[in-house]
C-alpha cells in the first residue's frame, strides 16, 4: 500500500465537532492531524458583568453532558472570590452531584457510545434489537446515574438547585434512601456490563505510549471533588498555580489551543487519575481493575475506557457511602427556596476538580459580586495535544493494514478519550487540509 | 411522506451550543426505545456513526455563528421537508446571544488575548430561524422532554405542533409555589413562555426565562415590578438579556 487518505468529516460518537486526517503518500507519512472545527462560545467574555448568581448558572451552559462539574467548580471558584464558606453537608452533597453526574457520563461513554464500536455495530440503536439485554442493562446503569443527580440536583441536565452558598433546595431522607436502592441493585447491572466488557477487551487496539498524567490527588480519598495538582512525571504539585502546569499553547498544525507540562503533551481523565490515585479506589473500583490488569503506570490510551469501568466501580460505592453517611446524621434542615445570606468581598477565586473528562479550573475574579475577568480551562483541551501524539505514534506502526481498521484505530483512539468537543472554550481558526487533491 | 407505512426518517444536528438537548433525548432512556420504533434515527452524531442525508425531519440545536454553521445549515434545509429547532440556542439563540451585546473586538480578545485575530466567528451568534426557515420550535435550556415527545408525536401522525401560549406564572401557580416576589427575590416567569412546569421555581430558584418571551408581554410592567423590587435598570436589562437578548432586539428592530 502505498497511498492513503482517509478524511474522516466528524468523528461521531463523540461529543463536539473534530475531523482526522491522514495522509499517506509513497509509504510516507505526509499529514496526520487531529483537527478541531466547533465554533467558539465566548463564555470567558460572556461572564464579564454578570453577578455570581448569574455565573455558575451560565457555566452550566459550557456543557450538557458535564454541566453538574461545571456547576461544582464555578460555584468553588464563585465562593472563593466572594468569601463564601459552605457547610460540611452541601460539601457532601456536592460531592455526591459530582459522582453521580461522572456516573452517568461514563456509561453514557462506554456503553452508548464505545460498546457499538466492541461489538461492530455502527450505534446503539441496531443494539438494541441485537443486544437487548445488554442495551437495557446499559440503559438502566445510564438511568441511575441521572437518578441520582435528579436526587441531588434537581434535574440532570442543567440543574437548579446548586447555589451560591448552598442548595436552594434539599433531598428529602426518603428520597436519598430511595435512591440508595437503586444504586446498590445497580450491582448486578455494573457486574454484567463489565462481563461484557471483559469478553470485548481484547477488541481494544494494543498500542503503548509513555505520556505525563495528570490530575487532582488528595491525602484522604481518590480525588474528584478537590485536592492538589499531582504529575505522573513530577509527583505532587503542591501548591503550584493552574497556570504553570496547564501551559496552553498555539500549534501550527493544529486549530485548538494545546496543553503541556513535563512534555510534549499530557493526558487526564479517568486513566489519569487511575494511574496517580489507584491505591485511595474503593474495592470494588480496585477489583475491576484487577480482572483488567490495569495498574499503574498504564500506557495505552485505549484503556482509558477499562478506567472509567473502574471508576464506576468506585462511584457506585463511595456514592452510597455518602448516602449512608448522611443519613446517619440526618440532613439539617432548612427553609423552602432557600437562598443563603451573601455578602460579596472582592477577590480572585480559582475552583478546580475533576470533571468526567478530567481536569476542569475555573478562575474568576470579582469585584462589588460582579465578575470582572474570567478564565476557564476545560479537560478536552488540555488532552489534543496528546490525542496528535498518539495518532503520529500509532499511524506508522499500521500502515499496513486495511484502511478500514486504520480509520477504525483512529476513530476508536480519539473516542477514547472521551473528547467534549463542545465545551472547550479556546478554539483557533480552522483550516482544511485536503487530502484529496 | 408518499409511503404511508414508513416510518419518518429523522436527524439530529447539532452547532454552536452544548449538546444538553440531545442529551435530554438520549435520557429519555426506554422512551428513546419506543421513538425509535415510530421513527427512523439516520443521522445522530452524539450517538451513532451511521449517517444518511435522506430525512424528513432535522432537528437542529445550537446556535449559528459561523460560516461554516451556516452552509450546514442551508444543507440542512435543502434535505429535510420540515425543520425544528431544538432548544433555547436553535430557537432564540439562548445564552449564547449574551456576547451580542458585547463589543466583537473586546469579546474575542478576553478570550483569546494575542490570537484573537485568527477568530473565524461571526460577531453575533444567532437563531437558526435567522438563516434559514424553520417550520417548529422546541425551546428551553434544556428541551423539557415530554414537550419534545408530544412534537414528535404530533409531527408524525401529521398534526400541527403547538406550543404553550402562557406565561411559567400559570405553571407555577398550578404548583403552588410561593411567587419569588413574595419572597424578596426576581422571576422573569410574568413574561416567559409556560411549558417547562415552572420546574427552577419548584426547584427553589427564580424562573431566568430560558424558553423565551411569550407572544406579546407586558414589558413595561414587567420591567416596572422587577425596578420595584430593587433591581436598576440595568440589572433589569441584563437579567432579560440571559436569554431575551435576541428577541429583544428583533423586536426593536422590526
Amino acid at each position: 500500500m502505498t497511498e492513503i487518505q482517509i478524511q474522516d468529516e466528524l468523528v461521531t460518537r463523540v461529543e463536539g465537532h473534530g475531523n482526522i486526517v491522514v495522509n499517506v503518500e509513497n509509504g510516507d507519512l505526509e499529514t496526520c492531524e487531529w483537527q478541531v472545527v466547533e465554533s467558539p462560545r465566548f463564555f470567558e467574555s460572556m461572564f464579564v458583568g454578570k453577578d455570581y448568581e448569574a455565573v455558575p448558572h451560565m457555566t452550566s451552559r459550557i456543557c450538557g453532558i458535564c454541566s453538574a462539574s461545571h456547576v461544582d467548580a464555578s460555584l468553588k471558584a464563585v465562593e472563593d472570590a466572594i468569601g463564601v464558606s459552605v457547610t460540611d453537608q452541601t460539601e457532601r452533597l456536592r460531592k455526591l452531584a459530582l459522582n453521580a453526574e461522572i456516573i452517568q457520563s461514563h456509561v453514557l461513554h462506554l456503553g452508548y457510545l464505545v460498546l457499538p464500536d466492541l461489538l461492530d455495530s455502527k450505534s446503539v440503536i441496531p443494539l438494541a434489537d441485537t443486544h437487548e439485554d445488554e442495551v437495557k442493562t446499559v440503559i438502566r446503569l445510564h438511568e441511575c446515574g441521572n437518578e441520582l443527580l435528579e436526587t441531588v440536583a434537581g434535574r440532570s441536565v442543567h440543574s437548579q438547585r446548586l447555589i451560591p452558598g448552598g442548595f436552594s433546595k434539599l433531598p428529602t431522607e426518603a428520597e436519598l434512601s430511595e435512591v440508595r436502592k437503586d444504586l446498590k441493585a445497580a450491582t448486578e447491572d455494573l457486574e454484567a456490563v463489565t462481563a461484557l466488557v471483559e469478553e470485548l477487551a481484547s477488541e481494544l487496539p494494543h498500542f503503548e505510549r509513555e505520556t505525563e498524567y495528570i490530575s487532582l490527588t488528595h491525602p484522604e480519598e481518590y480525588a474528584l471533588y478537590e485536592g492538589t495538582l499531582y504529575s505522573s512525571d513530577r509527583g505532587n504539585l503542591g501548591e503550584t498555580p493552574y497556570e504553570d502546569v496547564v501551559n496552553e499553547y498555539v500549534t501550527e498544525q493544529s486549530t485548538a489551543k494545546f496543553a503541556k507540562h513535563a512534555r510534549d503533551s499530557y493526558f487526564v481523565g479517568a486513566l489519569a487519575r487511575v494511574n496517580n490515585n489507584y491505591e485511595q479506589l474503593s474495592d470494588r473500583g480496585k477489583a475491576i481493575a484487577e480482572r483488567f490488569a490495569l495498574e499503574p503506570l498504564c500506557t495505552n490510551p485505549y484503556l482509558n475506557t477499562v478506567a472509567q469501568l473502574v471508576e464506576l466501580g468506585h462511584l457506585f460505592e463511595t456514592s452510597i457511602d455518602f448516602i449512608d453517611g448522611l443519613l446517619e446524621e440526618g440532613l439539617d434542615p432548612q427553609s423552602d427556596y432557600h437562598s443563603p445570606d451573601i455578602n460579596p468581598e472582592d477577590g480572585r477565586g480559582v475552583g478546580l476538580l475533576e470533571a468526567p473528562r478530567g481536569l476542569l479550573i475555573h478562575d474568576y475574579q470579582f469585584e462589588d459580586g460582579r465578575c470582572q475577568e474570567a478564565n476557564s480551562v476545560i479537560p478536552t483541551n488540555q488532552n489534543h495535544g496528546n490525542i496528535q501524539q498518539d495518532m503520529e505514534a500509532l499511524v506508522p506502526t499500521i500502515l499496513e493494514a486495511p484502511e478500514a481498521q486504520i480509520e477504525r484505530d483512529l476513530e476508536m483512539l480519539v473516542r477514547a478519550y472521551d473528547p467534549c468537543i463542545s465545551c472547550s472554550t479556546h478554539y483557533l481558526d480552522v483550516e482544511f487540509v485536503d487530502s484529496t487533491e | 411522506m408518499s409511503e404511508t407505512n414508513m416510518k419518518p426518517r429523522v436527524g439530529f444536528f447539532d452547532f454552536t451550543g452544548c449538546e444538553g438537548d440531545q442529551l435530554q433525548v438520549i435520557n429519555l432512556e426506554d422512551e428513546l426505545l419506543k421513538l425509535v420504533e415510530i421513527v427512523d434515527i439516520v443521522s445522530f452524531r452524539e450517538a451513532t456513526s451511521a449517517h444518511s442525508d435522506d430525512y424528513h425531519i432535522a432537528f437542529v440545536e445550537g446556535s449559528i455563528a459561523t460560516d461554516h454553521d451556516a452552509e450546514r445549515l442551508k444543507d440542512i434545509r435543502s434535505n429535510a421537508e420540515t425543520v425544528v429547532a431544538l432548544g433555547s440556542c436553535a430557537s432564540i439563540a439562548g445564552i449564547n446571544a449574551v456576547r451580542n451585546g458585547q463589543d466583537f473586538e473586546t469579546v474575542t480578545e478576553r478570550v483569546y488575548g494575542d490570537d484573537a485575530g485568527t477568530i473565524d466567528a461571526w460577531e453575533e451568534a444567532k437563531p437558526a430561524s435567522a438563516v434559514i426557515d424553520v417550520e417548529y420550535e422546541i425551546p428551553g435550556c434544556p428541551i423539557d422532554q415530554d414537550e419534545f415527545l408530544r412534537v414528535v408525536t404530533a409531527l408524525v401522525r401529521g398534526r400541527e405542533p403547538t406550543l404553550p401560549t402562557y406565561p411559567v406564572c400559570l405553571e407555577c401557580k398550578l404548583n403552588e409555589n410561593t411567587c419569588a416576589f413574595l419572597r424578596d427575590d426576581v422571576c422573569l416567569g410574568p413574561v416567559t413562555r409556560g411549558g417547562c412546569d415552572a420546574v427552577c421555581v419548584s426547584e427553589g430558584t427564580r424562573c431566568w426565562g430560558c424558553r423565551g418571551l411569550i407572544d406579546n408581554p407586558n414589558e413595561n410592567a414587567a420591567f416596572d415590578v422587577l425596578e420595584a423590587h430593587g433591581l436598576s435598570v440595568s440589572e433589569v436589562t441584563d437579567f432579560y438579556d440571559m436569554y431575551f437578548g435576541w428577541q429583544r432586539r428583533e423586536e426593536v428592530t422590526q
